[in-house]
């Protein structure tokens, strides 16, 4: 099936298989390989990419689902070349460690904080609760969340 | 006097937040083919046939390997780092289900997948071994009959202790308690599962790997060993690994398919397993049956311990772990009190489920000792009415017991344990929190407070006694100092996710007097880095680290003689202060490490017998273990009409001795704490009686969100290591460690109006409901 989307702000057409995974989309065909995978049941996360301006699990849904739509990685997140809030939050508040599934806890962050920008921590926990860190214990996550709001309070 | 040592940012960090880490499956060559693998529906059965023809029909299908094909090349088997032998495709039976029958490889992931479905495999079904309890019995079907002369499932028999003093001291004792426990199997589950890219050059003889693995070099030598490549010419990559927890320390049969993929098809080929087959074929953790009993006094002084364990180590004994140690260190189950008698015996059975046994951040089995002796320790507190944390204070080992040999043999370093638990209930409101339960209960409110003391042994090992399959468990260290004054360390160790990158830098930055960031620490990679076995068992920083430092300390005491001759003095008259290495009673005179690098690269005179350059290398043999130490409160509210268990505070106290990077320590903590609540209320993998894995996928096999994390409360004391060359002990593991025991034992306190004395874990919902009602059931099988 032919298929035309954008990922990032730059406009791709392929052909392709129509049981292609968005996720197997966006890591094999255009490589970008930041949006892991993690489970297969949509459980943890690791997969998270922006559909539009919505998070969604990539790797239960297929590529052709995203046909005349945006999608947004973490090669995406602050325009590419700068960092965003989120990103210098989660290195500031060591709110990673293997890095595995920072990428997609990332991107709910950054929906969060548009919607929300000033969340409790409970809103914060809420949002990312969809989404599975083995290494943080969610913790220093929940922090560098914090972080990033309250910078762009600031700003 | 300045410091390296601090709470400096990662420098992991920059690559992993824009999405520009590089794991195995990021790995993308030339030519790359992918490779999927067959794995048996059943838990056991003879193999009467596969047939692989349609599946080789397939356009995309390059090659298909079965185990009669691996048989020919001498691989169908390999050896486990536990001394016993694994399938590496089957041959004669499958022993569990998800073991491994038939490897596909083909141009994409996908077509690989599909052709395994056009593989047949005939069975001949087999009655399983799913029930540890009865594998023993007589008549019970032998899993593991390739092994001549192989009657029964018995693999092990291994004592600790003294057998007839602790029997003396139950004998004479007032009060003795104890019972079952079940540790259940758990599973680590790193959110990157494990795979492999193996590159095969059939012209220059030299095989490339690119592998999700703990220990990249005792990888290389199990290889070489196994498939007759001479080590030389095997390189492993381990880039960046998503998470380890002990699950990337075997070698899984997919990577031998993979490397012998790529022999046959001359290709590069990919092999990343999913997350059902992560769960179901990979290395699994516990899987303990114990039986425990503490003696004391009436009055509260603990005298005794003995334990009889069953440990299921499924269809194969693949447990990594120091050799002569056949259950890890379980043996420190005296754990942190001044008893005078304790005595264990452990019996390794085959069982039809998946093999392995001692992974996930266990510390070599002391989570399951830690577990028991302080389960046992609520038990008997309960048994005399006595607080369980006035009970532990007064039989904590005091200070001036260290260095302290328990029952078991083992010599603890170092420790301040009263001081810890002291601080944790100190940070906790102990008092105020047990008045509030008092409280709480007249009103039918069930809030639990629950203890954990733990101490761990880490950083193996000694080489007297520990090696792995024969290879000590040393690590090097290679230091080089460029002319300009940076400094790349080159080192054994693996980072999935602690940060190596960061605390070796602050380690050698802190011995040379260079900031953190002139430091580049280079690892994952064979061709690179120095020989040693690898990060688990909170290894890195006890071992690897140490050799850090002293191959720093050598480039230091070179640096003094170069000093010398650039400030025509004697070395003798030198002293390192702040850094520098300055002229005694003239301090203002000296050199740093930059300008001597400079120096000892130029044409500058050296004394006698001085090389240019102040490259150093380092192979560091630990003494001793080292043996951090943690008191944990855990506060829970259960709902006895749904059995759901809150965890509302999680309070961790931690002494790891000398701490290089205190952020890095507490997000190791945090993880910990959330393996706790994992193993304690959510995380089994559990079979039915036909040895179905019922816990194969992230639905079923239920790991912490954010929602059952609360927002832990930490505290630190510092006892340093008196053998450790900076005085560090690791961090790890000792939160996974030591947190399960502080959950389960606040539940059962929460429990306590009910009457309930233990229930094993997971305590889900369900299995508190029972508890509650007095009829707890076995949690480990789905046993009609």
């Amino acid at each position: 099936m032919r298929l035309t989307l954008t990922v990032n702000g730059t406009e791709h057409t392929r052909d392709v298989e129509p049981r292609l995974l968005l996720i197997h989309f966006l890591r094999d065909e255009l490589g970008l390989t930041g949006t892991h995978w993690g489970c297969d049941t949509s459980n943890c996360g690791a997969c998270v990419v922006w559909l539009d301006q919505t998070p969604v699990k990539s790797c239960t849904m297929l590529a052709v689902m995203a046909d005349g739509r945006s999608v947004m990685t973490v090669e995406g997140l602050g325009g590419g070349a700068r960092l965003d809030p989120v990103q210098e939050g989660f290195a500031e508040c060591h709110g990673l460690q293997c890095g595995f599934c920072t990428p997609g806890m990332m991107l709910t962050a950054r929906w969060l904080l548009d919607r929300n920008p000033d969340p409790s921590e409970a809103e914060v926990r809420e949002a990312i609760s969809g989404q599975i860190c083995r290494c943080t214990g969610y913790e220093n996550i929940v922090r560098a969340v914090l972080w990033a709001a309250a910078k762009e309070s600031r700003a | 006097m300045t410091t390296a040592y601090g709470p400096l940012g990662r420098k992991e960090d920059a690559r992993f937040v824009r999405g520009q880490g590089t794991f195995v499956d990021d790995v993308r060559l030339p030519g790359m083919l992918h490779g999927a693998i067959l794995r048996s529906p059943v838990a056991h059965a003879r193999i009467v046939s596969v047939d692989a023809t349609a599946a080789l029909a397939h356009p995309k299908v390059e090659a298909v390997l079965t185990g009669a094909d691996l048989a020919e090349r001498g691989l169908a088997w390999m050896p486990t780092l536990a001394a016993d032998v694994q399938a590496v495709l089957a041959t004669d039976k499958v022993r569990f289900q998800g073991q491994e029958i038939a490897f596909v490889i083909a141009r994409d992931r996908y077509a690989a997948r599909d052709a395994l479905e056009l593989i047949t495999v005939e069975y001949e079904p087999l009655p399983p071994v799913v029930d540890a309890l009865t594998a023993l019995a007589p008549g019970a079907p032998v899993v593991r009959d390739d092994l001549p002369g192989r009657a029964d499932n018995h693999i092990f028999d291994w004592t600790a202790g003294d057998r007839a003093s602790a029997d003396a001291v139950f004998a004479a004792a007032d009060v003795i308690v104890g019972g079952d426990m079940i540790y259940p199997r758990s599973h680590p589950a790193p959110l990157e599962t494990c795979g492999i890219v193996a590159d095969f050059n059939a012209v220059s003889g030299r095989l490339e790997l690119w592998s999700t693995t703990q220990a990249p070099h005792a990888h290389r030598t199990l290889l070489a060993i196994v498939t007759g490549l001479p080590e030389h010419k095997i390189r492993i990559v381990s880039p960046d690994i998503g998470g380890g927890f002990g699950n990337k320390a075997p070698v899984y049969p997919g990577y031998l398919c993979a490397i012998v993929g790529s022999m046959v098809t001359g290709r590069p080929v990919k092999w990343v397993e999913d997350r059902s087959e992560n769960l179901m074929s990979t290395c699994f953790a516990r899987d303990y049956h114990m039986h425990g009993e503490i003696a004391a006094s009436r009055d509260g002084k603990i005298l005794g311990l003995r334990a009889r364990v069953l440990a299921d180590h499924g269809a194969f004994n693949a447990t990594a772990q120091p050799t002569k140690f056949p259950a890890g260190f379980f043996h420190i189950f005296t754990g942190s009190y001044d008893l005078q008698a304790a005595f264990c015996e452990v019996t390794g059975i085959y069982t039809n489920k998946a093999p392995g046994g001692v992974a996930y951040s266990c510390s070599f089995r002391i989570t399951e000792a830690v577990y028991l002796v302080e389960r046992l320790t609520d038990m008997l507190a309960r048994e005399l009415g006595m607080d369980p944390a006035e009970l532990r204070m007064r039989n904590l080992l005091r200070p001036e017991q260290f260095p302290y040999t328990c029952p078991t043999g083992w010599e603890y370093d170092s420790g301040d344990y009263p001081r810890a638990l002291a601080l944790a209930m100190e940070i906790a409101g102990y008092d105020e929190l047990r008045r509030e339960q008092a409280d709480g209960r007249t009103r039918g409110e069930y809030m639990g407070i629950g203890l954990s003391f733990f101490t761990e042994g880490v950083g193996a090992g000694p080489r007297e006694h520990m090696d792995i399959l024969g290879l000590g468990m040393a690590d090097g260290a290679d230091l080089r100092v460029h002319p300009t004054g940076k400094a790349v360390l080159s080192i054994s160790a693996q980072t999935q996710g602690q940060g190596h990158e960061t605390t070796f830098a602050q380690i050698v930055a802190q011995e040379l007097g260079l900031a953190p960031d002139d430091v580049e620490v280079v690892h994952g990679d064979t061709d690179r880095t120095p020989f040693g076995l690898g990060t688990y068992g909170s290894r890195s920083t006890p071992v690897s680290g140490a050799a850090a430092v002293m191959a720093a300390r050598k480039v230091r005491d070179r640096a003094r003689l170069v000093a010398a001759a650039m400030l025509e003095v004697s070395a003798d008259d030198l002293e390192w202060l702040d850094g520098k290495w300055r002229v005694r009673g003239d301090p203002e005179q000296g050199a740093g490490i930059a300008e001597i690098a400079m120096a000892a690269h130029s044409s500058l005179a050296l004394p006698d017998g001085i090389e240019g350059h102040l490259d150093a290398s380092a192979v560091y043999n630990p003494p001793n273990l080292t043996f951090p130490f943690g008191a944990y409160i855990c506060v829970t509210d259960v709902d006895p009409a749904t059995g759901v268990v809150k965890v509302r505070r999680f309070i961790a106290v931690d002494d790891c001795g000398v701490r290089i990077n205190p952020v890095i320590v507490a997000g190791q903590v945090h993880r910990g704490l959330a393996d706790g609540i994992g193993m304690a209320l959510m995380q089994q993998i559990v079979f039915d009686e036909l040895g179905n894995c019922l816990a194969g996928s992230f639905m079923d096999y239920l790991l912490p969100t954010s929602m059952e994390c609360p927002s832990p409360e930490l505290g630190a004391t510092v006892t340093p290591s008196p053998h450790h060359p900076i005085g560090a002990k690791g961090i790890g593991e000792s939160a996974t460690v030591g947190s399960p025991a502080a959950v389960v034992n606040s539940v059962i306190d929460a429990l306590a109006p009910f009457g309930v004395v233990h229930a094993d874990m997971p305590l889900t919902p369900a299995n508190v409901w029972r508890a509650i009602q007095g009829r707890p059931v076995r949690s480990d099988l789905a046993l009609s």
